[in-house]
């Protein structure tokens, strides 16, 4: 099964088998991971799953969407140009693990 | 058992057991509920779910594995009775006791049920939980005429999704506007426009007197005037009460909801409240306040949480809310409640514009229809305490964002 390795402010780490079909923010609530809240429920809304892709792999992932952009055009941790909305990535084929770091703040 | 004991397994139980947890408390967690399903994402009840588009096993939000990681004990399907807070106890249906030395009441809040004749027809649906969600979702299936009674958040949403589905849908709403209660009239007249569009027939200032039926099952509902609006399912969306009933039988203080501070602690020591069923004072919506969202459950618990593990931070949010209908995304910052001005930036016949709410020249909320950067910008001005001019926030020119890089460089 695919991975998602996530990174936190301090360096830990923890690293979740994650099913294709399920977002990387949903992984994340569903283990407790400390940083990503995901109050919406991934439709875009609230903008609270705010992760920054590893470098490396942005390019092994779809482009963000208009309102993802929009939505990450304000957020409150530090926007980078690998910012991403946790809930719109899935570990696609051919990745097996995706390395994401976890912002300061959420909201 | 001792340690914490939570009523609740929503939003707020679970982000309280597990900020307690992660910030220390090493005591045992023991969450109750009287569901007997996981905890489970709400929003999408009356849209995704509905639509078809989110299965029952997506909505789960937090899994046995969590649970067993976080060391916390879920019992799922039982009711919390009785509290007495003396004892330091709580009573389960079938007579089980959890003693506790920290208690969190989350129990949440409650469809508001309407008493008029023919109230108990089959037929007629309430929108909360999951359970409630898959019975008007089969039953949406074989209905070709639905009426939606009440123009809030739930009525809309589910009037949209059963819109898409090819329903004949009414909404009946008692006041002159739509979402009376959350937004101004520029916003209430969009969102009429929108549901005109798609469609729905929309009454306002009507009442339900009563219902018709056959072999009691709803056929028709009944309206002031005397007219009636043929169904062969009703939804009730007609807002919600707070479940401080436990609470209240134990003594503890409640007016709309259990009174808490900014901790989540109520006014018995060790005794905490969090998301629907408490009532707090917020400092941005300068009031008393009892919300219903997500984002209130999940903040107001996790300073709840927090004082539990002996490490408090006050809640100290903005409140906001979103809903999604057709192809509208309205997002809401902040409580507008008495605003006395209010500028309009974007185009509202384009459906793309927010509205800033002032009061005595403070920016209190803004609502954006299809906007979510300047929402998002929006929430970080607010939150900062930050009020652009009202001209500068009608002026989509003006760059609302430097306001906040300003603010952020001034405070680094």
């Amino acid at each position: 099964m695919p991975r998602v390795r996530f990174v936190q402010q301090d360096g830990s780490e923890k690293s979740l088998e994650v099913g294709r079909e399920v977002s990387v923010m949903l992984a994340a609530v569903r283990n407790g991971v400390p940083g990503i809240d995901g109050e919406c429920g991934g439709c875009l809304d609230c903008a609270t799953c705010h992760v920054y892709v590893d470098e490396e792999q942005t390019s092994s992932l779809p482009q963000p969407s208009e309102e993802e952009l929009e939505l990450l055009s304000a957020v409150s941790g530090e926007r980078r140009p690998n910012s991403r909305l946790s809930c719109q990535l899935k570990v696609l084929a051919p990745l097996d693990e995706l390395v994401v770091h976890v912002p300061a703040r959420q909201s | 058992m001792t340690g914490l004991v939570i009523i609740g397994a929503s939003y707020a139980g679970v982000q309280a057991a597990l900020t307690a947890r992660d910030a220390g408390y090493s005591q045992p967690i023991t969450i109750v509920c009287d569901e007997e399903w996981l905890p489970y994402q709400r929003p999408p009840l009356s849209k995704d779910f509905l639509l078809g588009r989110i299965s029952e096993q997506n909505l789960i939000l937090r899994d046995e594995t969590f649970f067993e990681g976080k060391q916390i004990n879920l019992v799922l399907g039982q009711r919390a009775t009785l509290l007495d807070l003396r004892a330091r106890q709580v009573t389960l249906a079938g007579d089980n006791a959890l003693k506790f030395e920290k208690l969190l009441i989350a129990t949440g809040s409650r469809a508001r049920r309407i008493a008029v004749e023919g109230a108990d027809f089959d037929g007629i649906f309430y929108l909360r939980s999951v359970t409630d969600a898959i019975e008007l979702k089969a039953r949406l299936a074989d209905a070709a005429e639905i009426v939606i009674v009440g123009g809030g958040f739930i009525g809309l949403e589910v009037a949209a999704s059963a819109a898409k589905l090819g329903k004949k849908v009414t909404v009946v709403e008692a006041s002159s506007r739509l979402l009376e209660r959350a937004v101004s009239p520029v916003l209430s007249t969009f969102l009429l426009d929108t549901h005109l569009r798609a469609g729905v027939d929309v009454m306002l200032n009507e009442t339900v007197t009563s219902f018709k039926g056959n072999d009691r099952k709803v056929s028709a509902v009944v309206l002031g005037n005397g007219a009636s609006v043929r169904a062969d399912l009703v939804l009730m969306g007609i807002g919600g009460v707070a479940n401080d009933e436990i609470a209240r039988s134990a003594g503890l203080r409640c007016t709309n909801g259990i009174v808490v501070d900014e901790h989540g602690q109520s006014e018995t020591s060790d005794i905490l409240a969090a998301g629907d069923c408490a009532n707090h004072f917020n400092r941005f919506c300068e009031s008393w306040v009892r919300l219903e969202s997500v984002q209130n459950a999940q903040d107001q618990a996790k300073a709840a949480g927090l004082a539990i593990a002996g490490a408090p931070a006050p809640y100290e949010s903005v409140p906001r809310f979103w809903s999604d209908q057709y192809d509208v995304k309205l997002q809401i910052v902040g409580l507008a409640g008495q605003y006395d001005r209010q500028a309009v930036r974007g185009s509202v016949d384009d459906g793309r514009f927010s509205v800033f709410y002032y009061r005595r020249g403070r920016l209190v909320a803004v609502d954006s229809i299809n906007r979510p950067g300047e929402q998002m910008a929006a929430r970080r001005l607010i939150a900062a305490g930050i009020s652009p001019a009202p001209e500068q926030a009608a002026d989509a020119s003006f760059d609302l964002k430097s306001l906040v890089t300003a603010a952020d460089k001034a405070g680094a």
